[in-house]
């Protein structure tokens, strides 16, 4: 899966296309704020552009569904155009009708006030000890993983970090991890694994990592051992779901016992920026994507994909961040303490049945 | 006065003189060579003159791999529900109708048992022209049970991949495959029985993020278009062009991310070769 469309780049994916995201410069960091700051303020030109096109092409339609329609004798092709015809009016209707609720949510997912996992790492943890470097080529920073305590107890942590101010997001790759920081998650759930302690991972990812340098280096093997060693490790593991749950980046360090969601968050295969510039060509479309991609915590819990939703302060976990870590702390809690309780053979297999049981969304034909 | 003087009012214009020559002749993408079509079915698929590899179906993937194009197929009646009723420009459940009229499968993948050179093989065989080989939960499903049908009766797998990666049009449905997959694949890997992973042109995404990068071995197709990330996805990022062989076979093997390149003719006998030292 790959965008065809440059425009990807120049207006509204400033994030995410193809699997991943596209990395900005600190330059057009701040460019898009401006924009985005702008487009708040105006009213969004872009979408109601897209809006009025769309009603254009509804009215063009209508002109030549009567024409067709009202022609004598019939035949199988115009009967079939006429089918086609239907169908794309159908299509831009929805478009038209589409709430934005989901897109809300997506908003308050990459809100640039949104707790972060350090944030929220400080707030819940104490003596915090980080462990760095995969051993192999370097450290990421996009990856944070150390030795904690939680509650009394010894727990590994690991997560993805996108950094707050510029130069953090420069230096931790606006948290786009790199094939060492899979490597390197892979090798602390190891250590917690050979002593015996529980996993915690946070993810707020927008995506894998679109460089030449991941594809040299392999990422999708990282990502794809991360998956596969994560499913028979042998020590509880807890994933949240915090911010963004971008695609294989999430998923390589979310093949968890227990998979929790903040109620703000999304979990997706593709950005909805992405899968706009692919599927209607057409970046801006972006809302219609999202609101077609299913990506909230709540369309997650109803296809069964994770455990629990955790709730959020009033208005995004941005507006009381401790509040919210709180909320984050307390059913990473419960979800540890029973796990604790379930001999890890039992463990292992439940863990295996979820996921094998998991999105079978098939029939069987005769 | 006309100097000529057509002898009959009529042409004779049925058609029926003229040498067809359509469909007989391709061009080879890669060295622009004319070629006999039944000089490259003869060679695999092959060009003669370049080795570059052309893309070929499931099926015609099971027959050269299979002893005497003897195999028997399993769990091929799976279809997708459309779980997310997703609708672009077009519709999912029109897309799938489509797919499955135009290659009489009903998602994008076969799974085989058979012999490759005398021994019981199961080979799963993914088809790049059904949505661009893309993996939802039908072909997470598919190849799980090739997986665990490997498991149970100890019998060797192959799985040839070509596809885009995950489906997008199934969601995250889709993305959980990747565990799914991944999960099932460590279990085969406790229970020692051999897997190894062909990857062909093209293999990426979260086909790569998960089983086509989990064999005991990984092989691949020369010239094959591998990785995770698409090409014109990480050109746009770096703004740059990329350098050319970039995720192709040869530079997966130079990066140390594939056990062997090996040509079409030579695949058969090598993974025979691989499966004499893994199998007892």
């Amino acid at each position: 899966m790959r965008a065809s469309s440059s425009r990807g780049l120049s207006t509204a994916a400033k994030a995410p296309v193809g699997d991943s995201m596209l990395a900005l410069s600190g330059a057009e960091f701040l460019l898009s704020m401006v924009e985005a700051r702008w487009a708040a303020r105006n009213g969004d030109t872009r979408k109601m552009d897209s809006q009025l096109k769309t009603q254009q092409e509804l009215e063009k339609i209508a002109e030549q569904l009567a024409k067709l329609e009202a022609l004598p004798g019939q035949n199988e092709d115009t009967r079939g155009q006429i089918q086609q015809l239907h169908e794309r009016v159908h299509a831009l209707e929805s478009q038209l009708a589409v709430p934005s609720a989901t897109w809300l949510k997506i908003e308050l997912a990459r809100h640039p006030q949104r707790p972060h996992t350090l944030e929220y790492i400080e707030r819940i943890f104490t003596d915090w000890s980080e462990i760095h470097g995969d051993r192999g080529f370097g450290d990421d920073p996009a990856m944070v993983c150390g030795m904690a305590r939680f509650r009394g107890e010894e727990v590994m942590v690991l997560g993805t970090e996108k950094g707050r101010d510029t130069k953090q997001r420069v230096f931790r790759n606006f948290g786009l991890p790199n094939p060492e920081g899979y490597r390197k998650a892979l090798r602390v759930m190891k250590i917690a694994e050979k002593f015996s302690r529980p996993v915690i991972s946070l993810v707020d990812v927008t995506g894998a990592n679109p460089g030449v340098g991941a594809e040299e280096r392999g990422q999708a093997e990282a990502i794809a051992r991360n998956l596969r060693d994560m499913s028979r490790l042998q020590v509880p593991i807890v994933t949240a779901i915090t911010g963004e749950g971008g695609s294989g980046g999430a998923l390589a360090i979310a093949v968890a016992d227990r998979v929790l969601m903040m109620e703000n968050a999304m979990y997706s295969v593709i950005s909805p920026e992405a899968c706009a510039a692919i599927m209607w060509r057409d970046s801006s479309k972006k809302e219609f994507a999202a609101e077609a991609l299913h990506i909230t915590a709540s369309d997650l819990d109803r296809f069964g994909c994770i455990d629990e939703i955790i709730r959020e302060p009033e208005g995004g976990a941005h507006t009381d961040p401790a509040a919210a870590a709180e909320l984050l702390a307390e059913s990473l809690h419960k979800n540890l303490v029973q796990l604790k309780t379930i001999p890890i053979p039992q463990l292992l297999a439940a863990r295996y049945d979820k996921f094998r049981r998991m999105a079978q969304f098939f029939q069987t034909e005769p | 006065m006309a100097w000529f003087k057509r002898q009959s009012g009529e042409l004779d214009a049925t058609g029926e003189k003229k040498v067809r020559t359509e469909g007989l002749w391709v061009k080879c993408e890669n060295c622009r060579q004319i070629i006999w079509k039944k000089d490259l079915e003869d060679n695999l698929q092959v060009c003669p003159k370049c080795e570059k590899h052309f893309r070929i179906d499931a099926r015609a993937r099971l027959a050269q791999l299979l002893d005497d194009d003897q195999y028997e197929t399993f769990d091929g009646n799976l279809v997708s529900t459309d779980p997310l009723q997703f609708t672009d420009l077009k519709s999912y459940s029109s897309r799938l109708a489509q797919a499955q009229a135009e290659t009489g499968l009903t998602d994008a993948v076969i799974n085989a048992r058979g012999k490759l050179n005398g021994r019981p093989v199961i080979v799963s065989a993914m088809e790049y022209s059904f949505i661009g080989g893309s993996m939802g939960a039908v072909v997470g499903e598919v190849i799980t049970r090739a997986i665990e049908e490997a498991g149970r009766t100890k019998t060797p797998l192959v799985i040839v991949s070509a596809s885009g990666g995950a489906r997008m049009m199934e969601g995250v449905i889709s993305l959980m495959q990747l565990a799914k997959i991944s999960a099932a694949l460590a279990r085969l890997d406790e229970a020692r029985v051999p897997y190894i992973s062909v990857l062909t042109d093209p293999t990426t995404g979260g086909v790569t993020a998960s089983f086509a990068m989990l064999g005991d071995l990984n092989l691949a197709e020369p010239g094959a278009l591998i990785g995770f990330a698409g090409p014109r996805v990480i050109e746009q990022t770096i703004r740059q062009k990329l350098p050319q062989g970039f995720q192709r076979s040869e530079f997966l093997l130079e990066h140390g991310m594939l056990d062997a390149v090996v040509s079409r003719k030579d695949l058969k006998p090598y993974i025979a070769r691989a499966l004499d030292f893994m199998a007892a």
